[in-house]
């Protein structure tokens, strides 16, 4: 399965990044080369096998629902890049 | 004998009789990164106020005789994806150039309450990601031992600086091997806890199921100190293990006549250097003289760990990654079109070329039509990988082999070609995937750099893995030798 460019222009949309012609180039190469060498996985036969997502067995971890002390304003708002009255700014989502 | 030379004991005691202020100790290492940073560049941020200010209110407690921390006074260095309360936590991207965290690390919380004193945040590739410190968007850290040489990756910084004396210990965080390897190309000791001993709380993700929390210093009695420090439960994390934790210390009793060592013969087979092959085969005779007994075993699936681990990794730093868009913190690109424009633009300008092509791999491997044969194809791979190493663990108390293939390699050497950067993690990325503890020690030099031997050992038997290190430690002297600078 080797990957086109088209491919590599679509899955940078749904990554959200913006990429040069140059960058498309290189990770179109790159990517093919990674993938190639990753169908070595399918020498495996693993039907029968159960997929590991994590090592341990995990649990959710759920605590009581009561109410707690939010975090300060001045303190969420400190590394936002923009804001106002409080709030985080962003673009117009609508127009 | 050098400050930085010493056993964390030795430094206790000297302290304790008041030979020596933790003033002294940290004015000490300041020094020593003056001189040394210049050629090594561990370092991202320097805490010296915040530092200083610490080790005042530490001496003082000293004169009042209050009671003292595990690592009390200790200077430490803290990777860049450990968040600091009030410390730029850059994670080595121009995208957090400016993050700067309202909360501390659990570990970093856990290390203020055995009173160690942070002197600043180490350099490391990028988000974690990459096995050099080349892929840092501010610049690379070199390898003390020769500064054309790098000094791995990805808590390079971590690594140098221990090795050059400019701290006494550091965190580092190991996805793939991001300890282990480069304490092995630094000639220092670096261990990788279980998965889940050590709260990822404020580890900035880069892959959750595999990301973990360790410590390196210049020896293991040390790595079991600042282990004892910073494992047990953490109810911020969900993947914490719930689980008791025993004396570290007490595990080294220099004994391990008896231990069955299982060497796999998959690490010391094609791209094995012979030189770190040979210094593997003379640490397995060491073990020999002194009761335990080895073999070789096979753990059968290792060829596919590599691609097995790109895979989850790139899949996992895909979705972590998500949060980095310009909105709430880091760096927001100007004069966005729109919200998606700005996400777009944000990520573009922020992220570097080996983030990118993670998260490209990633975001493909998750994607529908694709999912399940790369994503769900890995996740099995992973079920029979881990296999391996319970059927070893049923024989053997450890198994020993290299950390890495080769010696630190030059910088600027394989830039260009991710796919073998990838390969230099044979030895380590399988042990990962299985989330059992492994540590790497110094067993030998080529061409002047040093070489690692990695002892893995069962899930939470971390006494084992110290144990066997110790044991090993304390009939070589190569964790004694020094870099020259």
């Amino acid at each position: 399965m080797s990957i086109s460019m088209q491919d590599v222009e679509h899955v940078a949309k749904l990554a959200r990044l913006e990429l040069t012609e140059e960058e498309k180039e290189t990770f179109n190469g790159q990517l093919n080369a990674i993938l190639k060498y990753a169908e070595k996985l399918n020498e495996l036969q693993t039907d029968n096998i159960e997929p590991t997502s994590h090592v341990l067995p995990v649990i959710n971890v759920m605590r009581e629902d009561e109410v707690r002390p939010s975090l300060p304003i001045d303190k969420v708002l400190l590394n936002a890049p923009d804001d106002e009255d409080g709030q985080i700014k962003v673009p117009a989502v609508l127009e | 004998m050098a400050l930085f030379d010493m056993r964390l004991q030795e430094v206790h005691n000297k302290l304790n009789s008041k030979e020596l202020s933790v003033q002294e100790l940290v004015d000490a290492s300041y020094r020593r990164i003056a001189e040394t940073e210049p050629s090594i560049k561990a370092f991202l941020t320097l805490n010296e106020d915040g530092a200083r200010a610490q080790a005042e209110e530490l001496d003082k407690q000293l004169q009042d005789g209050a009671e003292r921390g595990l690592l009390f006074g200790l200077p430490a260095g803290i990777k860049d994806n450990i968040v600091t309360e009030g410390l730029l936590t850059t994670c080595a991207s121009q995208f957090l150039s400016n993050y700067n965290p309202i909360y501390n690390a659990t570990a970093v919380r856990k290390l203020n309450a055995a009173q160690s004193v942070t002197i600043g945040k180490l350099n490391m590739d990028e988000f974690a990601m990459g096995g050099s410190n080349e892929n840092s968007s501010f610049y690379p850290t070199r390898n003390p031992w020769n500064t054309e040489h790098v000094p791995g990756g990805s808590s390079g910084g971590s690594a140098a600086s221990v090795a050059a004396g400019q701290v006494y210990f550091s965190l580092g965080s190991d996805t793939g091997g991001s300890i282990r390897q480069p304490a092995a190309y630094c000639g220092i000791v670096g261990l990788k806890p279980t998965y889940g001993l050590v709260s990822r709380f404020g580890l900035v993700a880069f892959a959750s199921s595999l990301d973990q929390i360790g410590p390196l210093t210049k020896n293991v009695e040390d790595s079991a100190y600042v282990l004892q420090a910073i494992a047990g439960y953490d109810n911020m994390d969900s993947t914490s293990a719930n689980v008791d934790i025993p004396d570290y210390t007490s595990a080294l009793t220099g004994d391990v006549k008896g231990l069955r060592i299982g060497v796999p013969k998959e690490y010391l087979g094609q791209g094995i250097d012979p030189r770190v092959k040979e210094s593997v085969m003379a640490a397995l005779q060491v073990y020999e003289s002194l009761g335990a007994t080895w073999e070789e075993v096979s753990l059968p699936h290792t060829d596919y760990a590599i691609a097995t681990y790109y895979l989850l990794a790139s899949s996992e730093a895909s979705s972590n990654l998500a949060r980095f868009d310009g909105v709430r913190y880091g760096v927001r690109a100007e004069n966005p079109d729109n919200l998606i424009d700005l996400y777009r633009k944000s990520r573009s300008q922020g992220f570097g070329p080996e983030v990118k092509r993670r998260i490209m791999l990633g975001t493909y491997a998750l994607s529908s039509g694709y999912y399940d044969a790369y994503y769900l194809k890995a996740q099995k791979v992973r079920t029979l990988i881990k296999q391996d190493f319970d059927q070893a663990f049923q024989q053997y108390d450890v198994l020993i082999g290299p950390t890495a293939p080769t010696p630190a390699f030059r910088i600027g050497e394989q830039v260009g070609d991710p796919l073998t950067m990838y390969l230099n993690d044979i030895c380590t990325i399988p042990v990962s995937l299985a989330g059992v503890p492994a540590i790497s020690v110094p067993c030998g030099f080529a061409d002047g750099l040093p070489i690692g031997l990695q002892i893995i050992g069962k899930a939470f038997d971390e006494r084992t893995v110290l144990r066997a290190a110790h044991a090993f430690e304390q009939h070589t002297d190569y964790h004694k030798q020094r870099p020259q600078l």
